[in-house]
């Protein structure tokens, strides 16, 4: 049977990407405002290196950097994949229940409402210190994936769930509308900037709180390859070989408010590589199977993210691009590129 | 069935008894006290290796049937049991492993294989990894060869015509391996061949393999045909159960299909459309043609018979294929059913 050779060719391809995924973050460790040599790299990397500027570039700047791209890339990936399988849905993603609308209201009430109600915010802000925008981002992802779960266990249906999301995020979007009408010019700013995303901010400190929490979204992740697989036929079929649609959709929705909501909160909202990546491994695995694509989305994911963290070092100097649009430009024409190669992106979900 | 009753009887008919549904009553909850009950005190049975066919005009309670025995939904009072297992207590899994669901929805998921989706009747059996045994894929090889698709395991069901698909859930319910497999209007969206072939397909695999299998279904004509016992529904009477034939014969199937624009045929097993008579026709002579010819004639709102009637008659003229027409003592020769009717048309309008 055929199934024997594909497997062959997907351990090919993963290897391949492995190999590949290894190269991009190298590369992301020598370019920079400074280039720095390879094997300065590999010299830094195993503590032999003395020169005090370069180590702690690579050490404290570019390492945490790289790490979080390959965490926001595979953290995203992972729950667009089941997003849209639970929706079956080809456009839906890890931000449709409202998570990053959610963080970014509490981002808003921490930047903006702090001039209007000084006393409060001020004194809030000034406690948590540096921690304040990462502490009001998951506070507001929180409460609206709260308010999500809470429907999705009255409620059946995920169509209607769908729906449920996207409108939450469209009063929060109006909330975060009228705080900027009311707000200065330069706080505006700094939530807009907050916007952007960043992949550059998540320190060492940060990086042990946020690394244990997406990992552990991405376990749950793995075990549900299976009742996935059984929901690509539809609730009904799902039901029918034994599994509980209830059960997984709670489970898919903790998954992705532990990843989508972490990473939110320490990076700023990234749009596209959740909705993107997962199309272009089914484009690449002709499958849809969630053995394989789980781990493709996880690998694809994070190899992008890494190409996008290098394209974003483009201007040179301390410039840089923001990483919100970069995955966007980067990503946009990728997917329209499958989407023409593929033509029916609809037809990968049970209709 | 001997009515000797007595205890060792009572043994013999459980295990001859793959489905039992005891004092089952159906209907919806409204609200907390309040329900809608649409049927109840329903004793239904079948034995091993036989087909069933639910049939019922619409809005008799087949789906509402079909899904409280599945236990989709609850039942207001009764339970049904599988293999004497009662079926309400139980979780997914364990009903998944008694009886297995065929839908009318359509599949059309890209990148899924035929074999990925037959595999998926495993669920119940396999880990949570969801890993395929030796005796797993055994059961998927033997479940395709079942439905004459094993040389199309790997094609993608997109590429497969609708009657292919159907067989392809088919086997999928065949490699679940449950004693009791439920079809929820399989040939709904089949052509006549496709219909005619999964209804042979299921009459088969009732008898070979020994299982129960249980159809709703609108087509009466087919029903009657491969059906062992129909079950039929009318909104608010008890269920009537019998052999097709036996429900022919005591006018069960009339008296539930009784409508003013068609009358059950007895004799062929079929619904003739009930057209406003106008006129009388003699028609003279019989067998195919005249068979034809009548079918015809009715269709334009002439009463046939095969008396002298009014003044105006047909006499079929076998050898040749060619209709004479005598009216009001003209006589014409038609050579085709059209022209026949033309014919007639303009002659009456004339009157």
């Amino acid at each position: 049977m055929q199934s024997k050779k594909n497997g062959r060719l997907f351990a090919v391809i993963f290897g391949i990407l492995l190999f590949f995924i290894c190269g991009i973050f190298l590369l992301d460790l020598i370019y920079g405002s400074v280039s720095i040599p390879l094997k300065k790299v590999f010299a830094i990397l195993s503590g032999t290196d003395v020169k005090n500027s370069w180590n702690y570039i690579i050490l404290n700047f570019r390492l945490p950097k790289a790490v979080t791209a390959i965490f926001v890339g595979a953290g995203l990936s992972v729950t667009g994949l089941m997003m849209q399988t639970l929706f079956r849905n080809p456009l839906a993603g890890p931000y449709v229940l409202g998570i990053s609308s959610g963080a970014s209201l509490g981002v808003a009430l921490m930047v903006m409402a702090s001039a209007l109600m000084p006393v409060a915010f001020g004194a809030i802000s000034a406690f948590l210190g540096s921690w304040a925008l990462v502490v009001s981002a998951v506070v507001g992802a929180s409460v609206v994936f709260m308010l999500v779960a809470l429907a999705s266990i009255r409620i059946s249906d995920s169509v209607s769930l769908l729906i449920i999301g996207i409108m939450f995020g469209s009063i929060t979007g109006a909330v975060v509308n009228i705080l900027q009408y009311f707000s200065d010019p330069e706080q505006i700013q700094s939530f807009i900037v907050w916007t952007f995303g960043s992949l550059a901010g998540v320190t060492w400190n940060e990086m042990q709180v946020m690394a244990p929490i997406v990992l552990s979204g991405l376990i749950i992740a793995f075990f549900l390859i299976k009742p996935l697989d059984a929901l690509l036929l539809g609730e009904n079929y799902a039901r029918g070989v034994g599994i509980s649609v209830n059960r997984t959709r709670i489970a898919v929705i903790i998954s992705t408010a532990l990843i989508a909501g972490t990473l939110t909160a320490f990076t700023g909202p990234i749009a596209f590589v959740g909705v993107a990546v997962p199309h272009i491994a089914r484009s690449i695995f002709r499958t849809a199977s969630h053995k394989i694509l789980m781990p493709a989305v996880l690998l694809i994911g994070a190899a992008i993210m890494l190409a996008c963290d290098i394209i974003s070092q483009i201007p040179g100097n301390q410039n840089t691009l923001p990483i919100n649009s970069v995955t966007a430009l980067f990503g946009g024409p990728v997917v329209i590129w499958v989407i023409m190669r593929s033509r029916n992106v609809k037809a990968s979900f049970a209709g | 069935m001997p009515v000797s009753v007595g205890f060792m009887s009572d043994i013999k008919d459980i295990k001859k008894n793959i489905l039992v549904t005891q004092d089952l009553s159906i209907g919806y909850k409204q609200g907390k006290k309040d329900h809608l009950c649409l049927l109840s005190d329903i004793n239904l049975t079948i034995r091993r290796g036989e087909m069933v066919c639910l049939l019922g005009p619409n809005g008799a309670g087949k789906s509402t049937l079909m899904r409280t025995i599945a236990g989709i939904q609850n039942p207001l009072a009764g339970c049904t049991l599988v293999e004497g297992i009662p079926i309400r207590d139980r979780n997914y899994k364990e009903i998944a492993q008694l009886l297995s669901i065929v839908l009318t929805e359509r599949i059309n998921v890209g990148n899924l294989t035929v074999y990925h989706i037959v595999s998926l009747g495993r669920h119940p059996y396999t880990s949570w990894m969801g890993r395929l045994s030796e005796e797993d894929k055994d059961k998927i090889k033997w479940a395709l060869e079942q439905v004459d698709l094993l040389r199309y395991a790997d094609h993608f069901i997109n590429q497969l015509s609708d009657g292919e698909r159907q067989r392809v859930m088919i086997a999928k319910a065949l490699a679940q391996d449950t004693p009791l497999i439920m079809l929820d209007e399989p040939t709904a969206h089949l052509d006549l061949p496709n219909r005619v072939e999964i209804m042979r397909l299921l009459h088969r695999l009732a008898r070979e393999t020994n299982k129960a299998i249980l159809l709703s279904t609108h087509e009466l004509d087919l029903a009657l045909q491969a059906a062992d016992v129909i079950w039929l529904m009318s909104l608010g009477k008890p269920i009537k159960i019998g052999a097709p034939e036996d429900l022919v014969l005591n006018g069960s199937i009339e008296e539930t299909f009784h409508n003013k624009s068609f009358i059950f045929d007895r004799k062929t097993g079929n619904f003739i459309m009930n057209y406003q008579k106008k006129q009388i026709i003699q028609v003279l002579g019989n067998d195919v043609m005249g068979f034809w010819t009548q079918r015809a004639l009715s269709r334009e709102g002439y009463q046939v018979t095969c008396e002298k009637a009014g003044n105006c008659s047909v006499k079929l003229i076998e050898d040749t294929m060619e209709w004479e027409v005598c009216n009001n003592g003209q006589v014409l020769r038609c050579k085709s059913i059209e022209e026949l009717l033309l014919h007639l048309k303009t002659a009456f309008s004339r009157e």
